[in-house]
């Protein structure tokens, strides 16, 4: 059904393809589809991803971008070079798709278990971690006047919203109150540079192959703010799948993406890094809450939303770690 | 008083039948859903195992620090507030040690193999 919408749009902006093949949908919620799919051209079939809201799902979360400021975003990281789809085309109101975009599509893995485990990523394993470093710096290097308008976010600012959204449970929780109090007790304050903010920048959102990272997808959550915030994001416990001594995604250290950081000319400030992870912390722990309220209050009545729901003690496990030590 | 089987009894049973016999015969998406769904199952019966026994542990400790009795979920609701509000912190006798046993009760039923918490049993062993 979806092909003969995508083969009227591909025709209209890719010269000489006859049309689109092998439409398969690959994940999303409600408001959000990603779909895999060739363009038919006689030179070669061209890998594709749409990425859409479908009609009638206008209205995005107040956190997100947007799928058009998305779009941009990627087009930016891929002209200054840094591991991104490129994009393809913005879907317009004629091409009866709904908002979203059309990018090329990156083979590789995004499965966090697969690529901390399976033999063929071995020898990129220990250089990700500096990689990494380097390309949130390319982020953060992204000149202002260029990018699309985005939130300004603070740590205050984010402190107020994971408040409100987890008063909003009304389920209390002392561990994340103890951790919403520590958070306030520790704002570094509006951080001295502004920069482009990814804002999900971990596992799943990575494209790698055994030679390293191949693209940074889903800028869903990029917002202008402290830079730092990207650094103690992928540090947070929850992505590193069980390695839970190596901080970065379970395949490095801090250190190591550090130095990737430093080494393409941008300063570290580890305080806020850490302060950020803690942020972090909190931040899917209350995600995981949102989940479980997703799955009371939507008619899919979701299983694997309810289990999420289920995942936010570990979020309280890794805070008191963080902000309670025990004594070994 | 209702009759045997018991609801733990039932809830194996069926988490059985699917983990073993159902299970090898799906494939795609659904075999992911059915493996989310027996994970709930096992769930659901580490609660109905663990809960009387933790619930209990908790409402002592907490009447203890809190100086107060009820049911859990409002002296638990109670504790939340005082921590908002900075009456209780981390140097507040007892409420550390406190908020580390809930967790710990919460993670053996809803995720006994997150690593954090098998390194927090493994460092309480040693």
């Amino acid at each position: 059904m979806i092909e003969a919408e995508l083969a009227t749009c591909v025709a209209a902006w890719y010269p000489g393809a006859t049309g689109v093949t092998g439409a398969v949908r690959l994940s999303g919620g409600a408001s959000q589809e990603t779909w895999s799919f060739d363009i038919v051209h006689p030179e070669g079939n061209i890998a594709a991803i749409l990425r859409r809201a479908p009609a009638g799902y206008g209205a995005a979360p107040t956190r997100a971008a947007g799928l058009n400021a998305e779009a941009a975003l990627m087009q930016r990281a891929y002209d200054a070079g840094l591991p991104s789809p490129r994009v393809l085309h913005v879907l317009q109101p004629q091409d009866n798709l709904g908002t979203g975009f059309v990018m090329a599509r990156v083979e590789g893995e995004t499965i966090p278990r697969k690529i901390l485990r399976d033999e063929k990523f071995a020898l990129a394993r220990p250089k990700l971690a500096c990689q990494l470093g380097g390309i949130l710096a390319g982020i953060h290097g992204l000149a202002l006047a260029q990018l699309p308008e985005l939130r300004r976010m603070t740590a205050a600012k984010e402190i107020a919203e994971l408040e409100r959204d987890y008063r909003g449970f009304d389920w209390p929780r002392p561990v994340f109150e103890l951790a919403l109090r520590w958070l306030r007790d520790h704002d570094p304050g509006p951080s001295d540079e502004v920069t482009l903010v990814h804002g999900d920048f971990r596992h799943g959102n990575l494209i790698i192959g055994p030679d390293g990272v191949r693209a940074v997808l889903d800028w869903e959550l990029a917002h202008l703010g402290d830079p730092m915030e990207d650094l103690g994001w992928v540090c947070v416990n929850s992505w590193r799948f069980g390695e839970i001594d190596k901080p970065v995604g379970g395949f490095g250290t801090c250190e190591e993406l550090f130095a990737g950081y430093e080494a393409a000319g941008r300063r570290v400030d580890p305080a806020r890094v850490t302060f950020w992870e803690v942020m972090g912390t909190l931040r899917w722990g209350v995600m995981c809450c949102g989940m479980m309220q997703r799955f009371r209050l939507s008619p899919e009545h979701s299983i694997e939303r309810a289990m999420i729901g289920r995942r936010s003690s570990e979020t309280e496990i890794d805070l008191l770690r963080l902000l309670a030590p025990r004594g070994r | 008083m209702q009759d045997e089987p018991t609801p733990e009894e039932l809830i194996k049973a069926v988490a059985d039948f699917l983990r073993n016999e159902l299970a090898p015969e799906i494939s795609g998406h659904n075999a992911f859903k059915l493996r989310v769904s027996i994970n709930a199952l096992d769930l659901v019966m580490r609660q109905l195992a663990l809960q009387e026994g933790s619930d209990a542990a908790e409402a002592e400790r907490l009447s203890n620090l809190l100086g107060m009795r009820g049911p859990l979920g409002e002296i638990n609701r109670v504790l939340a507030d005082r921590i908002a509000k900075g009456e209780l912190d981390l140097r507040t006798p007892g409420l550390a040690e406190h908020l580390w046993q809930t967790t710990m009760a919460k993670l053996a039923v809803d995720q006994p193999n997150y690593a954090s918490y098998r390194r927090e049993l493994e460092n309480k062993r040693n």
